[in-house]
């Protein structure tokens, strides 16, 4: 008997019947051959999230996003007019890499009023136009206005900057969907204190979403985070969502959490009591507005254990909206079949005391222990995956998300395998 | 004979934490580091003198723009930081690596200043 409701169809699974019920193949994990198709298919034609409007809060400020797995790096850029804009990091003279500091893979951040490449002195614009060549007249005739930065499709949803490789991709809001329109309000600009977090992950992109994307796993994985009495009782029941919901490509799932604040302060650790905060972030809600009532796509269910929304935007960004008032972000940008780096940020608004500056700081010390533990699984199964001993894996109801973030990438790997083979059947013709 | 290091002020009141300055660290990445080269004894005693004056200290740093912190209620602030660090290994642990964290790692790149 579930604790909370689920569709009439009797599972979260069977109300989206196109996901099947059947096991699912992780062939797609492990295959050199699908993870090209997918940096083609994917990355390559999909909006991307590098980052948000306050890292460039002024006309110059930059940073550079390495994009290992569309093969190129981006410069993301606030122009005189205010527009942020993003272009490939690269020299139209010969092709050096545009802004870097000392090692060419790493990312940079910085203020300038033009960009100058190190190599022969080229300058362009904030808005990408060459302005300026070193010894102009030993050139045949060059048209300055022909050689400015190769631009990206850049567009910003509630202050999240997107980038798109396909010049011909569908808007960001059309690509978002109803799902981020349900977002809208949050006061997301607010949330300006930032933990940053990076990791080398020896595992696919997705198996980390996987890791994500589901809390079946929590009361077993995490059973030594809780306090004895409190962890036994999570054993006993299991993890039920509240809700799941699937706007493809994209998807999200609604949680409880009734640690924030517990209701008998004995569930938790004395440090947890002590600072008023957790695994679920401070108790107290910040002082801000836009936090009651929440926008439509929060708590979907309405439901008053609610603790945690966790909205998977396709391929690779994951938003996390946390009861008392804080949002974190998940990315992972895949580097090879078997590697990704993972990045997350932990967003709070800004402590005014030293209080909610520890309790911030309980929020993300217990983040990090919880991560670690999550992390250190991938490396096993991708391990194990590789064997091939087997492929095909049964997933439960409260993995929905995991079956529909395979069926995605499988439709756009698809999509494009016929896209091309069609193509090349035409050229031989 | 090397002159000493400078010593690390704290505020009067909580001279008792005195003897656990060498936990008055910047950032999370060393807080991590001295956290997994302790032994549970000393992170143990360290605990056992802080976590007593949590109250207190966030109570009297109240008093204090957080973000013009004098030296020594920084260097307070910063020491109950470290208190949060250790937590995980006295509270829950009982070691001080993450259980079932093996090879894993994850670095901090970016934190609020204090």
């Amino acid at each position: 008997m579930p604790h909370f409701a689920k569709p009439a169809e009797g599972s979260w699974t069977e109300h989206y019947s196109e996901l099947g019920t059947g096991p699912v193949d992780y062939t797609d994990s492990v295959d050199p051959a699908y993870y090209e198709t997918e940096r083609a298919a994917i990355f390559s034609r999909t909006w991307l999230q590098v980052g948000r409007a306050e890292q460039v809060p002024k006309t110059g400020n930059y940073f550079t996003k390495e994009l290992t797995v569309a093969g190129t790096s981006l410069i993301i850029v606030r122009g005189r007019d205010g527009q942020i804009r993003a272009f490939h990091n690269m020299c139209r003279h010969r092709g050096n890499k545009l802004v870097w500091n000392d090692y060419p893979g790493e990312e940079v951040k910085g203020t300038c009023r033009q960009f100058t490449c190190k190599y022969h002195a080229w300058r362009y614009s904030l808005e990408g136009e060459l302005t300026f060549v070193q010894q102009e007249e030993e050139f045949f005739d060059i048209d300055k206005g022909a050689y400015g930065l190769k631009a990206v499709r850049c567009e910003v949803w509630e202050g999240f900057i997107f980038v798109n490789l396909d010049p011909a991709a569908a808007p960001l809001a059309d690509y978002l969907g109803d799902m981020a329109k349900g977002l809208e309000g949050y006061p997301f600009h607010e949330m300006t204190e930032v933990y940053s977090y990076r990791a080398e992950v020896g595992s696919n992109w997705k198996l980390f979403i996987d890791a994500f994307a589901e809390f079946y796993h929590a009361p077993v994985l995490h059973q030594k985070q809780a306090v004895k009495d409190e962890a036994d009782k999570l054993f006993q029941v299991g993890f039920e969502a509240l809700h799941y919901e699937l706007h493809s490509p994209h998807a999200m799932i609604s949680s409880w959490g009734g640690m924030s604040p517990p209701k008998d302060p004995n569930m938790v650790k004395p440090i947890e009591r002590a600072l008023r905060s957790g695994l679920f972030g401070p108790w107290d809600r910040p002082a801000i507005s836009g936090l009651d009532p929440l926008p439509a796509a929060l708590n979907p269910s309405r439901h008053k254990a609610w603790g945690t929304d966790s909205f998977h935007f396709f391929p690779n960004f994951m938003l996390l909206v946390w009861a008392p008032g804080w949002y974190l972000t998940y990315h992972y940008w895949p580097t090879a079949v078997d590697r990704h780096l993972f990045e997350a940020n932990l967003h709070f608004v800004p402590a005014r005391s030293a209080r909610e500056r520890l309790a911030h700081e309980l929020a993300a010390v217990t983040f990090k222990e919880y991560a670690l533990q999550d992390a250190n699984t991938l490396e096993a199964t991708q391990t194990m995956l590789k064997s091939r001993v087997v492929s095909e894996f049964p997933l439960c109801d409260q993995e929905i998300l995991l079956r529909h973030l395979h069926k995605v990438t499988a439709d756009y790997v698809k999509e494009h395998r016929d896209a091309t083979a069609s193509a090349a059947d035409t050229a031989a013709r | 004979m090397p002159p000493l290091p400078p010593p690390i002020p704290l505020p009067a009141e909580f001279a008792a934490l005195e003897p656990f300055t060498d936990w008055v660290l910047a950032s999370e990445r060393e807080r991590y580091a001295k956290r997994l080269a302790s032994s549970m004894a000393d992170m143990q005693a360290f605990y056992d003198a802080a976590f007593p004056l949590l109250e207190r200290a966030t109570a009297y740093l109240e008093q204090f723009p957080l973000s013009d912190l004098p030296d020594a209620e920084r260097n307070l602030l910063l020491l109950m930081m470290s208190l949060v660090m250790v937590s995980f290994p006295v509270e829950v642990w009982k070691q001080a690596r993450v259980p079932d964290s093996g090879a894993a790692y994850l670095n901090v790149v970016a934190e609020p200043r204090v």
